[in-house]
């Protein structure tokens, strides 16, 4: 049985309509990357899905309850760690993890149990008994997981868990979602990072403007997008004489400067030697070679019309204030 | 665990986190104690030859008439810190971590509730204690303390309900915070501070129909001449209807909050 089912999901805020009929499917023991820029419609349907916001209309079905009518069965089962690291400043490490456990349901003995595990285990033992505030955005991440894991949830919700962390922070984090994920928790995770998605993701859905745009394994989708190509420096003069020894090889893209060729392979990395061996036949030096694949960007551009890494927000309109 | 007992141990887990927040947040705890003890010291300095205005009641003291209105301020700021908090948790996505667990989410309100009457029930303690400190008799004694304490604690959950219910509705700290001379109006125009019998109109009869002087005199009684049925029965039923008032507009404003998220 999927972990998540979504058919035909929708949430208005009056008349804009945040996320209009999305519809997706979640593998038991998945890690499922939402990716899109901000204002796309990510955190509106993490919501949804956590039973924090009621849909306007569809459905959705997490470990198998309905999250309007089974809400409290899909809170149950579900951990959850939310954006803002929703986390009490005045609260020690300690008392979160123990009052998560107590609204999960743990007597308070196995409760202190469990949160001296989880803080073991996120690193916190020793800033246990000081105050949130005095966290780090890593250390505050770190522990908003630890929270979301006291009752070993059957499917994990992230909402951008790296977002704002430095970058020895965030492959913490990354390591410590596919461990999670190795144990056989299905994770949901909303991001606007390509590179988070593509190294954590099995299966990544793509959302702009409230519409999921594209959806598959990061691989299938960098494919349908079209070919690696191969960037070649050849120096100055060299170019149209290294693109004539190429032609037949592939097709030949519009130069980005004046001493590269960039030609597009069907067979990535498998055809290198037979580019070499045609510009070592011309007489040509080649200084260097770089084979370049698709990346999610590319997808994204392709799906949508506008870049997503840089430009966050820049295309998107804003997800309504909450009131 | 039954479900009602988790919920129980929710409510108490939500009560005692409300109540830290409350003494590590030096803004939420000096409208409780520091405030009112203040203006207790103020008050019964430069006023206490009121007790010798005609129709003034009969008192030992001006402090004795003046602990049940100094703990009534402590209990309505308790209700309005309770709300600000409440509102803070809202702002900062705390209330999401406890709507996103297992949990019936009134239990959320109802520890919140728990908390806030924690602090009136202390409020209520710090002032007979000063009281009994600066020689004010409990003319009731210990089943008149105990019963003016019951009230103020059952107050402080009935005034923290509307705190919550505005918290709820409006997500804004500054909104409920907003309310702070609100609660000083809403006291004045009462029996907290004056007799009812030396006011003049308006005030007198905004004062007379005012629950909170019900509640006022229930508290005051047991202090300055002992326990009175009718004056305690007054006071139940206007804690009562302010509680039922509290409870109503909060799970209103709840259902209102999940549904817009």
């Amino acid at each position: 049985m999927p972990a998540i089912v979504v058919e035909g999901l929708e949430r208005a805020f009056g008349e804009v309509l945040a996320v209009q009929g999305i519809d997706l499917e979640v593998g038991e023991g998945e890690i499922y990357g939402f990716l899109g820029p901000n204002g796309a419609g990510k955190t509106t349907t993490m919501r949804m899905l956590t039973t924090l916001l009621l849909p306007t209309g569809g459905r959705a079905g997490v470990a198998g309850h309905d999250v309007v009518g089974e809400a409290r069965q899909v809170r149950a089962s579900i951990g959850v760690a939310l954006q803002e690291a929703a986390l009490d400043p005045l609260m020690t490490g300690r008392e979160l993890i123990r009052l998560q456990a107590t609204l999960q349901g743990l007597p308070p003995a196995a409760g202190r149990k469990r949160a001296d595990e989880l803080l073991e285990r996120v690193g916190l033992t020793a800033a246990a008994d000081r105050r949130v505030g005095g966290y780090s955005g890593g250390m505050k991440r770190r522990l908003d997981l630890a929270a979301a894991l006291v009752h070993e949830p059957r499917v994990l919700f992230l909402d951008e868990p790296t977002t704002g962390l430095d970058p020895v922070s965030r492959k913490t984090i990354w390591e410590e979602v596919q461990a999670l994920n190795d144990d056989g928790t299905t994770v949901f995770l909303t991001t606007q990072y390509l590179e988070e998605a593509d190294q954590l993701a099995d299966n990544v859905g793509i959302i702009d403007s409230g519409r999921i745009v594209a959806e598959g394994t990061p691989e299938a989708l960098k494919e349908e997008v079209g070919n690696p190509h191969v960037e070649l420096l050849v120096g100055e003069g060299a170019v149209p004489e290294a693109e004539r020894a190429c032609a037949e090889l592939g097709r030949v893209l519009p130069p980005k400067d004046a001493d590269r060729v960039l030609l597009e392979v069907e067979h990535g990395a498998a055809d290198i030697p037979r580019v070499v061996r045609a510009l070592d036949e011309a007489g040509i030096v080649v200084e260097s070679l770089e084979l370049v694949r698709p990346s999610l960007d590319d997808v994204f551009v392709a799906k949508t019309g506008h870049r997503l890494e840089g430009e966050e927000g820049a295309n998107a309109a804003e997800e309504p204030a909450k009131a | 665990m039954s479900g009602l007992a988790t919920s129980a141990r929710v409510v108490g887990a939500l009560g005692a986190r409300s109540i830290r927040q409350t003494f590590r947040r030096p803004q939420l705890m000096s409208p409780i104690i520091v405030f009112p003890t203040l203006l207790l010291a103020i008050q019964t300095g430069g006023a206490g030859a009121g007790v010798n205005l005609p129709g003034f009641p009969p008192v030992q003291s001006f402090l004795q008439f003046m602990l049940a209105g100094s703990m009534m301020q402590a209990m309505m700021l308790a209700g309005n810190s309770g709300g600000i908090a409440f509102a803070v948790d809202i702002e900062m996505g705390f209330t999401d971590r406890l709507f996103a667990a297992p949990i019936p989410r009134f239990a959320i309100v109802l520890g919140r509730l728990a908390g806030t009457a924690a602090l009136g029930l202390l409020a209520a303690l710090w002032f007979l204690a000063i009281g009994l400190v600066f020689g004010a008799h409990i003319e009731g004694g210990i089943p008149g303390a105990l019963l003016a304490i019951a009230l103020i604690t059952a107050s402080a959950l009935a005034v923290g309900g509307i705190g919550a219910a505005i918290a709820l509705r409006t997500g804004s700290a500054s909104v409920v915070q907003g309310l702070f001379p609100l609660v000083l109006v809403v006291l004045f125009l009462s029996s907290a501070f004056f007799p009812q019998e030396l006011m003049v109109e308006p005030a007198k009869t905004i004062a007379e129909y005012n629950p909170f002087s019900f509640i006022v005199e229930g508290v005051r009684e047991p202090i300055i001449s002992g326990i009175e049925a009718e004056q305690t029965l007054e006071a139940v039923a206007s804690i009562a209807g302010i509680i039922l008032l509290g409870l109503g507009l909060s799970a209103s404003a709840l259902r209102h909050r999940l549904r817009v998220g």
